[in-house]
C-alpha cells in the first residue's frame, strides 16, 4: 500500500525544489566507488513547480497526498549512506517541517538489505538513519524531535532475492509521533 | 549387588531446570528435524543393545543414546536386535562374539522400579578389542527424565571413546520466523522438546546463553527499535538492560556472566559498549567514525573481537577490555564479519563473502590458516558447541532458513530444519551444571 501511494506521489511536486524531481526507481546498478551515484533511466514525469501547502481538506500536510510532507521514504544505493539528488527535496521539506513545528516528534528507522550479517546492517541501517537526521539538523531540525535507529534487514518492504527488491529495503523512513 | 555402579541422582539443578520449562514455557508445535549430510572419516563401531526392561520409560533410552551418538558423525551405530535371554550391565556378556560382529564398543543397560515412582537405570560401556569394562554409571530418575537421562549417557560414551566431552545435555536456542510471527525456542541440542520463551510481532535476533545457562540475551525490535534484553530461563522474567536512544544490540556476556559488550548507537554511529549485565555501569569501549559491532569475549576475558568497516571494508579486530590499540585480525577479502571464539581460544570462526557468497570459515589464531568449513551461499551466525567440536550456524535451503551443523573440521554435516517455518540466529547453550 505505501509503496503504491509512493510511486503514485514520487512525481508530484515539491516546493522550494532546485532539483528535478525524478520518478522513483530501483537502481539497476550497484556501484561502490565514492560519489558514484545511480543514475535513473525514467525521465520525470512532471516538473517541480508545485507549492508545498496545507490541505484545505485535512489541516494536515503530513496526510494530504498531494503535498511532499505525506512521503517518508528515501531509497540508497548499495553500501551507501549519502542521500541521493532526487530526495534532497523530500529531506528539506521535512526538515523545515520540524523547524516551524517544535512540538513535532520523529523517529527515522534506517533498514538495509537482507545480504550479510544481521547485526553489521544494522549499523549499516544505523548509518542511514544518522544520515538524514544530520541533514534534517542542518534545516533546523533539532536533536530532541529526532531519534535514529536501525531495522537493519528485519523489515524488508519487498521479500524476493534480487536487486530491485534489495534497493527497496535500503531505505530510511521518516516518521512522526503516532505513526510507528 | 553391582560394586561398579554407584547410585548418583541427577543434580538438584537439573532437576530443578527440568520442573521450571514445564511450568513457565509453552509448547512450541514444531520439533527441529535433523538430517545428517557428512561423516567422519574414522566412525567407531558401536552396539547399543536395548536396555533390559526399557519399555518402561518413554522414549526408548537406548534408540536416544543411538540417534545422540549417530548424529554426531563419530561413529557408526550396529544393529542390534532384541537379545534372548535378555542382557543388561551385570550380564557376562561375550565379548569375543560381538568382536566377531565388527563392534568395536558395547553399551548395555537395564531399568528398574524403584519406590516412588521411579526408576533406577543402570548401564556399562565395553571396549570389545579389549574386552574390558570402561566403566558405568547408575541414576535414580523420574520418568520424565527419561530422555536427560539417556543424553547423559550418550555424554558418558562420547567422552570415553573420543576423549572429548559430549554435548549430548547442552541446548541450543534459536529464532523460527512463522508468517509475521517470531518466536525464541530453546530445545534439546538434538531439537527435541521445543520450548518458546517469547513469542512477538517483530523481529528477535542475536540470541546468546549467559556462561551459566541461566539466562539468554536477545535483541527485540517490539518497540520498533532493537532493544537489548537479559531474559530469565527459570522464571521466564526479563529485563531491558540496553534501551538507550538510538539502536541497541550485538549483546555478548563476559566469560563471568557478569558484563556484556553491545553495540550502540545513542551518542552517534554504531560503536561497542559495556555494561553490568543488570544494564548498570555503561562504559564506551571503542571511539571511531566507523561501524563496530558484534563484540565478543575471548574465553579468558582479555580481548573483545568484534566487527569493524573502518578500514574500508568490515573485518574483524581486537582490542583488550581494557581498551588501548586495536589490531586486525581478518586481512584476505572484503567482508569478514561475525567473530565467534572456539571455547579453547585457540580459533576463531567467523562469516566471509567470496564471489556474492557467504560462508562460515574458521582461522587458527596461532599460524592466522583459514579454512572455508561451509558451502552455502547464505551462512552465517556461526555458534560454537561448549566442546569446541561442532559449529552451528544459519543457512538456507530452497529460500528457507534452516540451521545447519558442521564439525570444527568441516567433515560432518546436519541439517536442522523446521516444516513451513524460517529457523535463523541459532545460539549453543554451555555445558549443564554437573
Amino acid at each position: 500500500m505505501r509503496k503504491i501511494l509512493l510511486v503514485a506521489t514520487m512525481s508530484a511536486v515539491l516546493a522550494g525544489c532546485q532539483a528535478t524531481p525524478e520518478a522513483e526507481k530501483p537502481a539497476g546498478v550497484e556501484d561502490r566507488r565514492p560519489g558514484a551515484v545511480t543514475t535513473p533511466t525514467t525521465p520525470s514525469t512532471s516538473p517541480g513547480t508545485q507549492p508545498v501547502r496545507p490541505s484545505t481538506m485535512s489541516g494536515n500536510p503530513l496526510k494530504d497526498p498531494s503535498s511532499v510532507l505525506s512521503k517518508r521514504s528515501i531509497y540508497f544505493d548499495f553500501d551507501r549512506d549519502d542521500i541521493k539528488p532526487e530526495f534532497v527535496p523530500l529531506v528539506e521539506a521535512h526538515g523545515k517541517y520540524l523547524r516551524e513545528n517544535r512540538g513535532a516528534k520523529m523517529l527515522i528507522q534506517g533498514n538495509a538489505d537482507e545480504r550479510g550479517s544481521r547485526e553489521y546492517n544494522l549499523g549499516l541501517g544505523q548509518r542511514r538513519s544518522d544520515a538524514i537526521k544530520k541533514r534534517l539538523m542542518l534545516l533546523g531540525a533539532t536533536e530532541v524531535q529526532i531519534e535514529s535507529v536501525s531495522l537493519g534487514e528485519e523489515k524488508p518492504m519487498c521479500a524476493d532475492h534480487n536487486e530491485d527488491c534489495w534497493y527497496k529495503n535500503r531505505r530510511g523512513d521518516m516518521l512522526y509521533g503516532g505513526e510507528y | 549387588m553391582y560394586p561398579l555402579l554407584n547410585p548418583l541422582p541427577l543434580p538438584r539443578a537439573f532437576r530443578a531446570a527440568l520442573v521450571a520449562f514445564a511450568v513457565v514455557w509453552g509448547e512450541a508445535h514444531a520439533q527441529l528435524s535433523i538430517e545428517i549430510t557428512g561423516g567422519g572419516a574414522n566412525q567407531i563401531p558401536i552396539v547399543i543393545v536395548p536396555f533390559a526392561g526399557e519399555a518402561a520409560l518413554q522414549p526408548n533410552l537406548s534408540d536416544v543414546v543411538e540417534a545422540d551418538l549417530a548424529r554426531s558423525g563419530l561413529f557408526r551405530t550396529l544393529y542390534a536386535g532384541p537379545q534372548s535371554p535378555p542382557v543388561n550391565e551385570a550380564t557376562k556378556v561375550d565379548l569375543a562374539t560381538w568382536r566377531a560382529r565388527t563392534a568395536d564398543a558395547l553399551v548395555v543397560g537395564g531399568v528398574y522400579p524403584a519406590q516412588g515412582g521411579r526408576y533406577e537405570v543402570r548401564f556399562r560401556l565395553y571396549d570389545v578389542p579389549k574386552q574390558v569394562s570402561l566403566g558405568g554409571v547408575a541414576y535414580t530418575i523420574t520418568p520424565a527424565q527419561a530422555r536427560a537421562t539417556a543424553h547423559r549417557i550418550a555424554d558418558f560414551v562420547y567422552e570415553k571413546l573420543t576423549g572429548d566431552r559430549g554435548v549430548f545435555s547442552t541446548r541450543i536456542a534459536y529464532v523460527v520466523k512463522a508468517g509475521p510471527r517470531y518466536q525464541l525456542q530453546i530445545a534439546d541440542a538434538d531439537g527435541a522438546n521445543p520450548q518458546v520463551a517469547i513469542t512477538s510481532n517483530e523481529s528477535i535476533i542475536s540470541p546468546t546463553w549467559s556462561p551459566d545457562g541461566t539466562r539468554l540475551a536477545y535483541v527485540s525490535f517490539e518497540a520498533k527499535k532493537p532493544v537489548v534484553y537479559v531474559h530469565s530461563l527459570a522464571t521466564g522474567q526479563r529485563r531491558a538492560v540496553a534501551s538507550f536512544r538510538g539502536s541497541n544490540s550485538a549483546p555478548a556476556w563476559s566469560p563471568d556472566g557478569n558484563r556484556l559488550a553491545v553495540a550502540l548507537s545513542r551518542e552517534g554511529g554504531t560503536q561497542l559498549f559495556l555494561l553490568n549485565a543488570d544494564g548498570t555501569g555503561l562504559r564506551r569501549l571503542s571511539s571511531s567514525p566507523s561501524i563496530d559491532t558484534e563484540p565478543q569475549f575471548s574465553p579468558d576475558g582479555k580481548w573483545i573481537y568484534f566487527t569493524s568497516d573502518r578500514g574500508g571494508s568490515p573485518q574483524i579486530y581486537r582490542v583488550s577490555t581494557e581498551g588501548g590499540a586495536v589490531e586486525r585480525v581478518t586481512f584476505a577479502g572484503d567482508y569478514n564479519v561475525t567473530p565467534r571464539l572456539s571455547p579453547d581460544g585457540q580459533s576463531l570462526v567467523f562469516v566471509t563473502r567470496s564471489s556474492g557468497r557467504f560462508q562460515v570459515a574458521s582461522m587458527d589464531l596461532a599460524t592466522r590458516q583459514t579454512q572455508v568449513l561451509t558451502d552455502g551461499a547464505r551462512d552465517e551466525s556461526p555458534s560454537f558447541a561448549p566442546n569446541g567440536k561442532m559449529i552451528l550456524y544459519a543457512s538456507d535451503a530452497g529460500g528457507r532458513g534452516v540451521l545447519a551443523a558442521t564439525s570444527s573440521d568441516g567433515r560432518v554435516k546436519q541439517r536442522l530444519s523446521v516444516p513451513a517455518a524460517d529457523v535463523r540466529e541459532p545460539a549453543w547453550g554451555p555445558f549443564p551444571p554437573n
